[in-house]
């Protein structure tokens, strides 16, 4: 199963730059929570159990695993439907299983099933170009863990299995003009939308973001206070647990959703460009993977698995400077969180299968 | 498998979305660089305006000693609760929790709060002054457990008055600064200002400077470190020329003889005041830590008035005690010589109307000494209306007993000896030379406070030189210097002592009624060749008693005791001013026994003890009296 060829194949230059920026949030984490607490513990066995799980997805052949992506999607489905009644209760929302020494967040590995269904069901598609059919059966695909996740409620984890539609559609060869035509809707109907589809509450959260200083203490709080930490960070930062706004707890959950925030206050522009570029080398490193595959499977497979990583590392980051809402949207490699970190690194396990079997038959 | 051209679609793509990341990413760049390094500084300032504090210490009051050396006031520790708004999400909650907690009043909390909300959010309102053990530890375990962030306990230095109010109306109170006194003064809003007594009058100095301590918060406004702490300048020591035991003495007098009134004390060669004393008083202790509204409401309806300084702001008639300034008045206007004798048949005609001496039988012949000692009426009318009503006048203020006496102490209120002129300005009308007769024995519109009454005898005592009295005989500012003596004020009168004819027959004939036949005998001390004069003032007419009728009112007559001792070089001077004694010679006992204190203290014997029965310590509280004297009394507001 595990050719000692592929070996050579492997990208460790990937493998580094993924484990570097674990390593950085470890000890972001390490800074906000005020020492070795049980929380940055958690994290470095999640770390680890994330390992294990990369190593088994990169031993298994892609291949195998999209031959078996039907039973994997359904297996999530039933999981996330089962969640739905049966899961852990946390902070209002039911998300979790409940594993005694953990819980486990089935919605995170969601995001791979899906990108796995996408791209064995476009990818091994016989047609020349993509039809609407099967655009509407993958919009289906998408939409159906979509909805089980944003029930429990988890709108933010939700979303992210739009980009991976988007993506894999996309380099599959949907007509550009249809993303136009989306982007038009989308235009036109936010007006609507906010006049008539959305909740007060809804609403006053979108006015509070447009201007945060409305409302000071309540909604707009953590946005003025993301802003306020990473701008008086500066250029070389305030020092390893040298933070005030972090440290003091102004600003809320420094250790999961603002943990990019935290060390943009203590490591300044200077560490928020080399996290930048770790995570900009980590993209396009995953890009080129799928310019190398072998196949449209395996193409598809790492764009979808990529596809949400980037929508997730681009949006945390400029909700950590205060500049979209504060959705509980976490920072993938870098904040706290079991799932998302065992998911993640499981993703970029996939991302290397693909690229090491580039040359296998 | 892939076709090339799926292959050439896929790559043309695939360099879209590379494209896209990259710009992506470099907006992200120009925002941080925007934020961290463009706005920098603003961000800074706002993330230290989120974690430093600069909060008060409030600096503890000068020390207050008396002439002694014995500690009058002094600063204890309290803890006052206050909330910090800044940090508060929900008022409502923390004030109802706070009051639960605190098992006061919501309304009254909620009333406190409301009416500081204009100030800065940071800047702590006091909810609970010097809140019980109880309360902070209540609160305290409260915002452990984060339920009352929002709530902070602090220590201050807050005033410690003597026990029993002593010298109460002398030293006065301290209190809020009021919106007025913030805005004249440029206090802070919640200074804590002295509001009476010396207190008031030397704030500036007793005040002291507040220091800062500037920490370092977290979000829910606990501090976590101090960066750096001013510590706050104590105020300014005073010495009181105040003898504590005198004055200890007085008050115990009076509570022992059953008397509410007043007493002044005064050293005739420099004007300090020994003793001041007004009684009922209130506890100044009430007010250091912001009086309640129950307790302030009380003393001001209480028919007894506690908070008027009666020694300044009360006025009475002076009876017979006047007659010490028309005999002076007369021997000085050269109207008559000490020697001049007049005959009292028991009463004499002026001006077709007939006045009676006190002595139904007469005293026969009468020269000023004697006059002196008995107190005799028609020898009195006989100088007075030789004088002229103007020429009393000028006496009496020549010696300090009309006007104001200038003591270092606020709200002081002029004493009334009536003139020609005083009398066509209030009413238009002309006098009439047989009103002089009423005023030659202290009767008629004479109106003095007991403070200028004790000028009066340390004029006639030091052989005429008015002084003025004060308080604050030094000042230690604390830089090391020690104690600075605070200047005598100058004397408001200029020229020379009386003549020493004159003085010799004030001091003869005060000596003889303390020591010979007169009325003052209860005051004699042996061997300390007391002086003194008794005097009655009348509270109501005697047709006004007869028409009152059995009222539940006390219309009985104020006693008066002017005195001083010894009579040749005297060292002590002063008034005791006994209300609804009826006869001053019941106040005698009352100034003997100040005296007394004072001699023994002197010589270092042990101070005498009032062997009277103990209880009942205060007499029962008298129902108001109305008539002339207490509207005259009424004239001076007190000041919140």
């Amino acid at each position: 199963m595990f050719e000692r060829r592929l070996y050579f194949h492997i990208d460790w230059l990937l493998i580094g730059a993924v484990y570097a920026l674990c390593a950085l949030g470890l000890a972001m984490i390490y800074s906000a929570t005020g020492g070795p607490t049980g929380i940055y513990w958690t994290q470095v066995y999640a770390i680890g159990l994330g390992m294990v799980a990369m190593v088994a997805c990169l031993a298994i052949d892609y291949r195998s695993l999209g031959d078996k992506s039907h039973w994997i999607y359904l297996a999530i489905i039933l999981t996330l439907a089962w969640v739905l009644f049966f899961g852990a209760v946390r902070g209002g929302s039911r998300r979790w299983i409940d594993l005694g020494a953990f819980n486990l967040q089935p919605s995170e590995f969601a995001k791979a099933a899906v990108a796995l269904v996408l791209a064995k069901m476009l990818g091994e598609s016989q047609r020349r170009a993509i039809t609407n059919n099967d655009l509407l059966f993958a919009a289906i695909l998408t939409a159906v863990p979509l909805l089980l996740i944003a029930r429990q409620p988890d709108l933010g984890t939700a979303v992210t299995l739009v980009p991976i539609l988007l993506t894999i559609t996309y380099v599959a060869g949907m007509p550009v003009r249809y993303l136009a035509v989306l982007a038009l809707v989308a235009a036109v109907s936010a007006p609507v939308a906010y006049q008539f589809g959305l909740e007060d509450y809804q609403r006053e959260r979108i006015v509070t973001f447009l201007d945060p200083e409305l409302d000071p203490r309540g909604g707009g709080y953590q946005q003025i206070q993301a802003r306020i930490t990473v701008g008086s960070g500066g250029l070389w930062g305030k020092g390893f647990m040298g933070g005030t706004q972090g440290q003091l707890r102004f600003l809320p959950v420094a250790h999961n959703d603002f943990i990019f925030s935290v060390l943009a206050e203590e490591q300044g522009f200077a560490g928020v460009v080399v996290a930048l570029g770790l995570y900009l080398f980590v993209i396009v490193r995953s890009i080129e993977a799928a310019r190398l595959a072998k196949d449209r499977l395996g193409a598809y497979l790492v764009l979808g698995v990529l596809a949400s990583f980037t929508f997730q590392v681009v949006y945390n980051i400029t909700m950590s400077a205060g500049l979209v809402p504060v959705k509980g949207l976490t920072l993938p490699l870098m904040s706290y969180g079991g799932s998302s970190m065992i998911a993640t690194l499981a993703g970029f396990g996939l991302i290397l299968n693909v690229r090491m079997r580039r040359f296998t038959n | 498998m892939a076709s090339a051209e799926d292959r050439r679609r896929l790559t043309t793509r695939l360099r879209g979305l590379h494209a896209a990341v990259f710009v992506l990413f470099g907006v992200l760049v120009g925002v941080f660089w925007f934020f961290q390094v463009v706005q920098h500084a603003k961000f800074q300032e706002m993330a230290e305006n989120n974690h430093q504090r600069t909060l008060a210490l409030r600096a503890p009051r000068g020390v207050i000693f008396d002439r002694n050396g014995e500690v009058l006031v002094e600063n204890r520790s309290a803890f006052n609760i206050s909330i910090v708004r800044e940090h508060t999400r929900d008022l409502d909650r923390t004030i109802r929790l706070l009051a639960q907690v605190t098992g006061m009043d919501e309304a009254q909390v909620r009333d406190t709060v409301e009416r500081h909300r204009r100030e800065p959010s940071y800047r702590p309102i006091v909810v609970v002054h010097d809140a019980t053990l109880a309360q902070v530890a209540a609160v305290t375990a409260r915002r452990l457990d984060s339920e009352l962030p929002d709530v902070v306990v602090q220590e201050v230095p807050t005033r410690e008055y003597p026990a029993e109010a002593l010298a109460a109306h002398l030293i006065g109170y301290v209190g809020e600064a009021s919106d007025q006194q913030v805005t004249d003064d440029g206090l802070g809003t919640g200074a804590i200002v002295g509001q009476s007594g010396v207190e008031r009058v030397y704030n500036r100095r007793l005040m002291g400077a507040d220091g800062a301590r500037r920490v370092v918060v977290n979000s829910v406004g606990r501090e976590i470190r101090t960066l750096e702490e001013q510590p706050p300048t104590e105020g300014q020591r005073l010495r009181l020329s105040l003898n504590a035991a005198m004055q200890r003495a007085a008050e115990d007098a009076f509570k022992a003889y059953g008397y509410w009134g007043s007493a002044v004390v005064l050293d005739p060669r420099s004007g300090d005041v020994l003793a001041l004393t007004s009684l009922p008083a209130y506890d100044p202790n009430d007010f250091s830590t912001g009086i309640d509204r129950a307790t302030w409401a009380a003393l001001n309806t209480d028919k007894l008035r506690p908070l008027q300084n009666r020694a300044i702001q009360g006025r009475y008639s002076p009876g017979s005690t006047f007659k010490i300034a028309v005999a002076a008045a007369g021997v000085e206007e050269g109207v008559v010589t000490p020697d001049y004798k007049v005959f009292c048949p028991g009463g004499a005609n002026f001006y077709g109307r007939y006045f009676k001496c006190h002595l139904a039988g007469g005293h026969g012949w009468m020269d000023m000494r004697h006059a002196l000692e008995k107190s005799c009426n028609v020898y009195f009318y006989t100088v007075g209306n030789m004088l002229g009503v103007d020429k009393l006048h000028a006496w009496s203020e020549r010696l300090g007993l009309a006007g104001k006496s200038g003591i270092d102490l606020p709200n002081e209120i002029e004493s009334i000896v009536p003139s020609t002129e005083w009398k066509r300005a209030r009413t238009g009308e002309k006098w009439y030379a047989g009103e002089t007769i009423s005023v030659s024995i202290g009767q008629g519109q004479l109106s003095v406070t007991p403070m200028s009454m004790a000028v009066m005898m340390a004029t006639v005592a030091n052989g005429g030189t008015r002084v003025v009295p004060r308080l604050v005989t030094a000042v230690d500012d604390g830089q090391g210097a020690g104690w600075q003596a605070v200047p005598p004020p100058p004397s408001p009168v200029q020229g020379a002592a009386m003549k020493p004819e004159t003085v010799a027959a004030l001091h003869d004939g005060l000596w003889m009624a303390v020591n010979g036949a007169g009325t003052a005998g209860r005051a004699r001390i042996a061997g300390r060749d007391v002086a003194g004069k008794t005097g009655t003032a009348q509270v109501i007419s005697n047709q006004g008693k007869a028409r009152a009728g059995a009222t539940d009112r006390d219309l009985r007559d104020h006693g008066w005791f002017v005195f001083f001792a010894p009579r040749d070089n005297p060292e002590v001077a002063g008034v005791v001013f006994a209300e609804h004694s009826e006869h001053g010679y019941l106040a005698a006992p009352i100034a003997k026994h100040v005296m007394e204190t004072y001699f023994a203290q002197k010589d270092g014997l042990p101070l005498p003890t009032l062997k009277l029965p103990a209880a009942p310590a205060a007499p029962v509280p008298a129902p108001v009296p109305t008539g002339p004297v207490r509207a005259a009394a009424t004239t001076a507001a007190f000041q919140p």
